[in-house]
């Protein structure tokens, strides 16, 4: 995969740098291309540079490479390094190319909605920790995708302010998400270090022997769901207020497109809450499913500083969303030639994208009533009610069963989700085997899960790698004389061509 | 200064106070239907006072976020339903969350519902959280597309601004917000909890949802749960009444709040007559039944142009 989006993204950069062949950023800015070659550059860089990011239908390596390092390494991965990929983007499409067309924005918005939904339902889907998160990736990959295309989409419209807008939602959230995912990769090998288990389904009730790290890990959860008052929210939130501005633009595509990567956008955002219930609910809560997790320790000092220090900034992030605001916009003016209105003096750090009757978001004051309106909530019930309290083997309406195989693991939690959505997309089945009464034998449940999109994209050309493969080892077997006139004959063929040439 | 914020603290209070009537005139109607007297209007009231007398029993395992999250919830649906005009639009802090955040609060409450589900490690808990978040995945994009399909006719999303819109200008009848309409009763019916998505009456195992979650709570937390469910509904209303029905709002604060009962009494009547008339889904055809407000949520926005155009 690497090899092919390099050659994807060479191949665009000799498409810009045209003729005279000027590598320099300035002298790719001065060449013109035709609108044919532009548009074959855009494709080249949306190859390139997506695949790099992760983008559906180019994210089959992310998952399995990124949970394969150890967890800083793939916090650094999925925080840093896909980002690189969408400054390329930024820099190709928006600065170097700078004729934004109507369809190229309805291309990545198209393939960012993709994306957004089908990572996270991969994510749903799956039941080890660190590839749950790298599926997440693919999702916030996704969701930067699609500002990106709104802002080509009003770009090339000619509405600055617009595509300004759409520009930092899309920056502010390829910020956010680099913080977040950090913050949970660290939880995530935190975890990893003090069971040895990445499989969530063996863990459970870690909240009681490592609450420092639960709590950081519940922090990154909440900014990743993108709920307020955390910082996932605002960039959402941002990205829907440049959605709002759609009706501006007279083609009829985006008439279309835009609400449709509203729903999937939504619909992204939902599933991502419901992932990260699965993930910390079977991961923290509960009881403790194997030995491993029973012993768990808290993580070293250092490690929690570190993630202390990013739940510490998805929560600024979140209530303070204006300063970051003002931080980018001296990029986004020299991307899209425009910039959102400065923040820092609206009253009260409220945020206002466009202007204060239409809309406007509060991180800190929403923040701030919820403390209050909790504080008061707890000031009134112990001042008031009754504070006994006793404890006691848990209810589950009677019946509680004390092993932990009777708790929800991560496939059972999905399950719904996974009949919902899953026949569709992964086509998946379930198998009940229920033996006649009388009979001992268990009854078993089996699901079947196919990754429609492996099975298209990726196994013919893995087939046809493995034929040729195949084919080619004959060669590996021969003695030196047939070496020899492979050589030779080899020789011979490129003295022909080079005559024949001229 | 002044005003507003007397007005915003009226707001905050009144909610508060009325929504276990509301929760108490459902059932009272739902009773009458049903040709049983009913506990009185007033009962959701004593239930609130008992449970907050009564000693919490925590079960063995139970973790600090089981023992936070009911208050959080709590906090974060009150502020959601304060910054919905209820009886006067414009209020004071009324700009520091759109309907969009509205919708996002709410969605903050039922992550930490779920989580504290999941929290005890019982099958019942995960059954709860299971569904609601599959029910929510569905019910949030439905809810965010009404809010689209609204916001671009009164070109706001702020909700205060909305209702100034749809009570002084002629909106006039329009598809897409007879589609948005149905849409928002069916993602309100989800939310809740009520029939035919869930039935909040019911301790029969294999059905509950909301009430397979708080299996587990009792005393001051439970009371703190039960008045945030309460609460939520009395939001849903007003969000309906407001969007679609700003009538009131304009006259003045007093025939804004006598309105505003009206609609509130209005509402419980119409939502006991339903709860009353049809049965409860099985719970693989909720996602059809929210599919469909998704569709209309969506359909409502595209239409948009069609009425334009017209």
């Amino acid at each position: 995969m690497a090899i092919f989006s390099g050659l994807a993204l060479l191949l665009c950069f000799g498409l810009l740098a045209g003729p005279t062949g000027g590598y320099a950023f300035d002298a790719v800015r001065e060449v013109h291309p035709l609108p044919g070659t532009a548009a074959l550059a855009l494709i080249l860089a949306l190859i390139g540079t997506g695949s790099k990011a992760g983008v559906v239908p180019l994210h089959a390596w992310l998952p399995l490479a990124h949970p394969a390092a150890p967890s800083h390494v793939s916090a650094l991965m999925s925080g840093v390094m896909t980002k690189v990929a969408v400054y390329g983007f930024v820099r190709i499409v928006f600065d170097l190319l700078a004729t934004p067309t109507a369809w190229s924005g309805i291309l990545v918005l198209a393939v960012g909605g993709i994306t957004a939904v089908l990572g996270v339902l991969y994510a749903l889907m799956e039941h080890d920790l660190k590839r749950l998160l790298a599926y997440h990736t693919v999702e916030n990959i996704g969701i930067i995708f699609i500002g990106l295309g709104l802002a080509l989409a009003f770009g090339a419209n000619g509405l600055a302010t617009a595509a300004a807008l759409a520009l930092t939602a899309a920056l502010f959230h390829a910020f956010n998400h680099s913080v977040f995912k950090s913050l949970l990769f660290f939880g995530a090998g935190a975890v990893l270090t003090a069971t040895g288990e990445r499989d969530m389904d063996h863990l459970g009730g870690l909240i009681h022997r490592m609450p420092k790290t639960a709590f950081a890990f519940l922090v990154g959860c909440v900014a990743i769901s993108a709920l307020p008052p955390l910082n996932g929210f605002v960039s959402e939130w941002l990205t829907f207020q440049a959605i709002l501005l759609h009706p501006d633009l007279p083609q009829w595509g985006f008439k279309i497109m835009i609400p449709a990567d509203g729903a999937l956008l939504a619909l992204s955002a939902a599933l991502a809450a419901a992932c990260f219930v699965k993930a910390f609910g079977v991961t923290f809560l509960g009881r403790p499913r194997t030995a491993p997790a029973t012993d768990a320790r808290e993580t070293d000092r250092c490690s929690l500083a570190a993630m202390f220090v990013f739940s510490g900034l998805c929560l600024l992030a979140g209530i303070f969303p204006g300063v970051l605001i003002d931080l980018l916009a001296p990029v986004v003016q020299t991307v899209t030639g425009a910039h959102m209105p400065t923040q820092l003096g609206v009253a009260w750090l409220s945020i206002v994208p466009i202007e204060s009757a239409r809309s406007s978001y509060n991180g800190l004051l929403v923040f701030l009533f919820i403390g209050a309106s909790a504080s008061l909530a707890v000031l009134a019930i112990h001042r008031f009610a009754s504070r006994a309290l006793r404890r006691g083997p848990a209810w589950d309406c009677g019946f509680p069963d004390p092993r932990p195989a009777t708790q929800y693991t991560s496939g059972s939690f999905a399950q719904p989700i996974r009949r919902v959505f899953g026949a569709v997309v992964f086509r998946t089945h379930e198998t009940v085997t229920m033996p006649p009464p009388g009979d001992i034998r268990p009854a078993r449940i089996e699901k079947h899960i196919s990754d429609v999109i492996w099975d298209v994209f990726y196994a013919p050309v893995a087939g046809a790698v493995w034929y040729v493969a195949e084919v080619l080892n004959h060669l590996q077997f021969l003695t030196i004389r047939r070496y020899l006139g492979f050589v030779f004959a080899a020789l011979v063929i490129l003295l022909l061509a080079l005559v024949l040439w001229q | 200064m002044i005003q507003g914020l007397l007005v915003q603290g009226v707001q905050m209070a009144l909610v508060l106070l009325l929504a276990p009537l509301l929760t108490g005139l459902v059932r009272k109607v739902k009773a009458r239907f049903q040709r049983r007297r009913g506990p009185s209007l007033i009962q959701p009231y004593r239930d609130l006072k008992r449970l907050l007398g009564k000693e919490v029993v925590l079960a063995e395992n139970a973790s600090w976020l089981f023992r936070v999250a009911p208050y959080v919830i709590f906090a974060v649906t009150w502020v959601a339903a304060a910054l919905v005009p209820t009886f006067a639009t414009g209020l004071l802090f009324s700009w520091s969350g759109d309907l969009i955040a509205i919708t996002a609060l709410l969605g903050s409450a039922r992550f930490a519902q779920a989580l504290a589900a999941m929290d005890i490690g019982t099958s019942f808990g995960g059954i709860g959280a299971s569904r609601e978040v599959m029910i929510a995945s569905l019910a949030e994009p439905a809810m965010l597309m009404i809010v689209l399909s609204v916001a671009l006719i009164a070109g706001s999303t702020q909700l205060s601004t909305i209702a100034d819109y749809m009570a002084f200008s002629a909106v006039g009848l329009r598809v897409s917000l007879a589609l948005g309409l149905v849409a928002l009763i069916i993602v309100a019916l989800a939310e809740n909890g009520r029939i035919p998505v869930d039935n909040p009456a019911t301790h029969l195992e294999l059905t509950m949802v909301h009430e397979a979650m708080v299996l587990e709570y009792s005393g001051r937390h439970l009371a703190m749960i039960e008045l945030a469910a309460s609460l939520k509904l009395l939001l849903y209303v007003s969000v309906i009444a407001c969007l679609f029905f700003p009538v009131g709002l304009a006259y003045g604060y007093v025939v804004g709040l006598v309105l505003y009962l009206v609609k509130l009494g209005v509402a419980g009547v119409l939502l006991g007559v339903f709860e009353m008339s049809i049965a409860k889904m099985r719970v693989f055809r909720v996602p059809n039944f929210l599919g469909i407000a998704l569709m209309l949520g969506l359909l409502g926005v595209l239409l948009r142009f069609v009425s334009e155009g017209m």
